[in-house]
Parts: structure tokens; sequence; C-alpha cells
């Protein structure tokens, strides 16, 4: 048994593993849970020292607006906690082109820096990952 | 008769189907992610636009504060709070929820 482990038995050629994530956000905000179900599950990535990539489509581009004060509707404000993210080495984050415009947005309306990168080259980006979890 | 809707415009098209069916003279009000088809410089602003000429439409600014989306609601959208949301279902005779 291992301290480290809280007794789990760990195969050591296989606990140094490193696998590169994708967690690719599509959904808006409040609406619904999965935003924040998302942002827990890849700080549990973070927590086992993976290569983190977080990507942002469609209505999950919402998830990085500047200036959201959640009060009003009595539910917690997790906004910050993306910028809270660098501080887990998670620094790979990756904005698509094409929602953002549709959306009348630019990256001076986002809470941190992103990469913006057209479908195209996301589609790349993707296609380069381990393991891909999608919300 | 009030319709209310609750998705964003860019996800489902209760939005678009509600524009279709509104008849001259009623009330929209967005609420909760619905609220994105409230705003400026959007793929649907010019379509909610043209359906201001005939309809009411409200959007719930606790929703749109949340969002982050301040300054952004289209001119000539009205803005209310939980009061005002109260007020518009008993001036109208039903409420059409789309979801």
């Amino acid at each position: 048994m291992s301290e480290t482990t809280g007794g789990v038995e760990m195969d050591e050629d296989v606990s140094g593993v490193v696998k590169k994530f994708l967690y690719v956000n599509r959904k808006a905000p409040y609406g619904t849970i999965y935003a924040l179900e998302s942002l827990e599950v890849v700080l549990i990535a973070a927590a086992f020292d993976q290569d983190v990539s977080l990507v942002f489509l469609d209505d999950g581009v919402y998830q990085l607006a500047k200036g959201q004060h959640t009060k009003t509707i009595d539910v917690k404000n997790f906004s910050p906690t993306y910028r809270a993210l660098e501080g887990y080495d998670i620094e790979k984050l990756y904005v698509e082109k094409e929602s953002l415009e549709a959306r009348g947005l630019t990256t001076e309306d986002l809470i941190v820096p992103v990469t913006l990168l057209p479908a195209a080259e996301m589609a790349e980006l993707m296609d380069g990952q381990d393991v891909v979890l999608s919300f | 008769m009030l319709h209310t809707v609750n998705k964003s415009p860019f996800e489902r098209n209760a939005l678009e189907r509600c524009l279709q069916y509104a008849k001259k003279g009623s009330a929209i009000l967005l609420i909760e992610d619905g609220v994105y088809g409230a705003l400026k410089g959007t793929a649907v602003t010019d379509k909610v636009k043209k359906a201001m000429k005939n309809v009411s439409i409200y959007a719930l600014y606790p929703d749109i504060e949340a969002r982050g989306m301040q300054d952004r609601a289209i001119d000539g959208i009205r803005l209310v709070d939980y009061g005002g949301f109260v007020d518009l279902v008993a001036e109208h005779r039903n409420v059409h929820s789309w979801l």
C-alpha cells in the first residue's frame, strides 16, 4: 500500500503518462449546468498534471464574457475561475473565430487571453488530441 | 398573448418559430438564455429588429446582467425586472412559453 495514492496501488509505468486532453465547451453559462460541470472536470485533469486544452465554440464563447453579475439570478458567478486556470498550468484556451463573430463579440470582450482559431484550424487541433471531452 | 422564450437563438429555433407565430400587437419576453436574442450586432439581430415593427419585445434584465451582456440590448427592447415580468403576465390574457 502506498501512502501517497491513498492506498491505491499505482503501476509505475502508467502513473507518469501524460495525455493530451481537450475540453470542448459549446453551451452558454447559467441556462444549463454544462459550463460549470466542464470547469469542474477540467480542474480534475489539471490535478493529475495532464496536458489540458480548452476550446470554446458556439454559445460556449459566452462563458468567457466579461462583466457577468449573477446576484439577481441567485446563482454562483463562476467566470472568475477561468482567470484562475493559469495557476493550474492551464494556459491553452482557444476560441473559434466564427462563433465569436456571429455573436458580435471580439477578444476584447473576454475575461481571459485566448487564441482565436478559424474552424478549419480548430479541427486540426482536435485531431491531435488523445482524449476529447465535449460539454 | 405574451410569448416567453428561454433558449439561445444560436442553439435552438424557439425564438425563430416564436417570431413567426407572434401576431401583431403581441408581446415577447426573452428570459434565461433567450436574452442572447435581444443583443445588438449578432447573426439574429436583423430578424429581431424586423419583428419589433409588429410586436413588443422585452428582456429580463437580471438574466442579461448575469451573462455580462449589459449595454448590448437592441434599442427599443424594453428591459424588465421580476416585477415587470409579473406585470406582463397579468396584462395578457394568456401566455405561451416556448421551450
